[in-house]
C-alpha cells in the first residue's frame, strides 16, 4: 500500500522536536514497512535547500546540543529509497532556485498532482 | 457492513475545532458500526489525560456543575463506552515519544502507548485512514 | 463512490490554501475522478451567498459535489437561505460515508 506524505507546514516547533515531526514521522512507518514518499509544498518546499542551520538556539544556562537537521532528514529519507518531490510554483514564488536545492529532489507542477496521487493508495495531507 | 477506519489526530485539547470535528466523526464512525482506531500524535496525546478538570465560571456566572465545562478525556471515555455497547473494536494509541515529552503518561484506562509502527498497523487493517494535520 | 474527498476545515480569506485545494479538485476531476469537497468548520463561509469567493460556484459547474457541514454553517449564523446553490448543508455522515468507501481523503 503505498502512501504519499503531503507536507506543507514548515519550522513548526522544529527546535523543541529537533526534527520535523511529519519528516520523522515518515522515517518512522517507512522503518515499520511503509513504502511512503513524500511530496514538499507550501512553506514546506524550503525544506528542499541547500545551507539551512538552526545553530545557536539556548535559554538561560541552556543550550541545544542537536539542532533539527532537516537537509540531513530529507537526504536520509532519498538514501532510504522515499521519492520526495516538491512542487515547482511554490518554489518559484519563493524564489527557491534548482541550483540552491538538494540533490535527488524532484520539483513538480501543480497540473501533474492527479497522475502523481493516482500512483498511491493513501494519500496523507500533513 | 462494518468496516474499520482508522483516526490520526494532532492537536492538543482546547487549541482548535479539529479536535471537537474529529470527535464528531469518530462518533458518528462508532453510531455506524464502524471499528475505529485511533492514532494520537504530538499534542493530541494530551486528549486522554487522566487530571483534566472541569471549572467554574465566573464570566459564565456558572458553578463548576453549572458550566459543566467539557473535559476531552470524558469524550475519549464515552467513545470507549460507546463501542462496548456495540461490540464495536476500538483502539486507542497514544505516540510514546509525544507522551513521554509532554510528561502526558496519565491517561485514563483504555489508552495505550505505541509508535508510529502501530499507526502504520492500524491503517493496514483499515479500509481508509484519516489523518487530521495541525497547524 | 470512492473517488476523492477533499476537506476543507480553513477561511478562504485566510490563505491561498482554500483556493489552492479547490484547484485541485479542478485537476482530479480533469483526471475523470469523482470529487467531493466537504466543507467544515471556518471553511463553511465560504458558502454564504454574499461572501466574495467564486471558487465554490465554478467547482459545482464543472461537476464537484460540494458539501457543507450544517452544524458549522449553523455555529456561524449561516441559514440555509444564505447559502449558495452550489453548496448542499449536510450532516457529517455524509463525509463519513465517502470515508468508509474508501475515497482518498486529503483534510486540508
Amino acid at each position: 500500500m503505498r502512501v504519499l506524505q503531503i507536507i506543507e507546514p514548515a519550522y513548526r516547533a522544529t527546535l523543541e522536536e529537533q526534527d520535523d515531526t511529519v519528516l520523522w514521522f515518515t522515517r518512522a512507518i517507512r522503518g515499520a514497512g511503509a513504502p511512503a514518499d513524500v511530496l514538499l509544498c507550501g512553506t514546506a518546499v524550503n525544506y528542499s535547500v541547500r545551507g539551512q542551520s538552526a545553530a545557536g538556539f539556548s535559554v538561560g544556562t541552556w543550550a541545544q546540543r542537536h539542532p533539527p537537521a532537516i537537509e540531513h532528514e530529507i537526504t536520509k529519507l532519498i538514501e532510504s529509497g522515499a521519492r520526495v518531490a516538491a512542487l515547482a510554483e511554490d518554489l518559484a514564488e519563493r524564489g527557491i532556485t534548482t541550483e540552491s536545492m538538494l540533490a535527488g529532489i524532484e520539483v513538480l507542477s501543480r497540473k501533474s498532482l492527479g497522475g502523481l496521487f493516482a500512483q498511491y493508495e493513501r494519500v496523507w495531507k500533513w | 457492513m462494518s468496516k474499520t477506519l482508522t483516526f490520526l489526530l494532532m492537536d492538543a485539547p482546547y487549541e482548535q475545532s479539529r479536535t471537537s470535528t474529529a470527535f464528531r466523526l469518530i462518533d458518528l464512525a462508532l453510531q455506524a458500526g464502524h471499528g475505529v482506531r485511533v492514532f494520537a500524535y504530538e499534542g493530541a496525546v494530551c486528549l486522554p489525560l487522566m487530571h483534566q478538570q472541569p471549572h467554574a465560571n465566573a464570566i459564565h456566572g456558572r458553578t463548576v456543575e453549572e458550566e459543566s465545562h467539557p473535559t476531552p478525556r470524558t469524550w475519549v471515555s464515552a467513545l470507549i463506552e460507546l463501542a462496548k455497547a456495540k461490540g464495536l473494536p476500538f483502539d486507542w494509541v497514544n505516540c510514546g515519544l509525544c507522551v513521554d515529552e509532554r510528561g502526558a503518561s496519565e491517561t485514563i484506562p483504555g489508552v495505550r502507548r505505541g509508535s508510529p509502527a502501530d499507526f502504520w498497523k492500524m491503517n493496514l487493517e483499515s479500509v481508509n485512514t484519516l489523518v487530521i494535520p495541525t497547524r | 463512490m470512492s473517488g476523492y474527498l477533499l476537506i476543507e476545515s480553513r477561511d478562504p480569506f485566510e490563505s491561498k490554501g482554500f483556493a489552492q485545494h479547490c484547484e485541485l479538485a479542478l485537476t482530479l476531476l480533469g483526471e475523470g475522478n469523482s470529487v467531493t469537497l466537504f466543507l467544515v468548520e471556518n471553511a463553511v463561509l465560504a458558502a454564504r451567498a454574499a461572501a466574495k469567493a467564486r471558487d465554490l460556484d465554478k467547482l459545482a459547474k464543472a461537476g464537484v459535489r460540494v458539501l457543507a457541514d450544517k452544524f458549522a454553517l449553523h455555529e456561524r449564523g449561516i441559514d440555509a437561505r444564505q447559502v449558495i446553490a452550489a453548496v448542499e448543508p449536510a450532516e457529517l455522515n455524509a463525509l463519513l460515508a465517502h470515508l468508509a468507501d474508501g475515497a482518498k481523503t486529503l483534510w486540508n
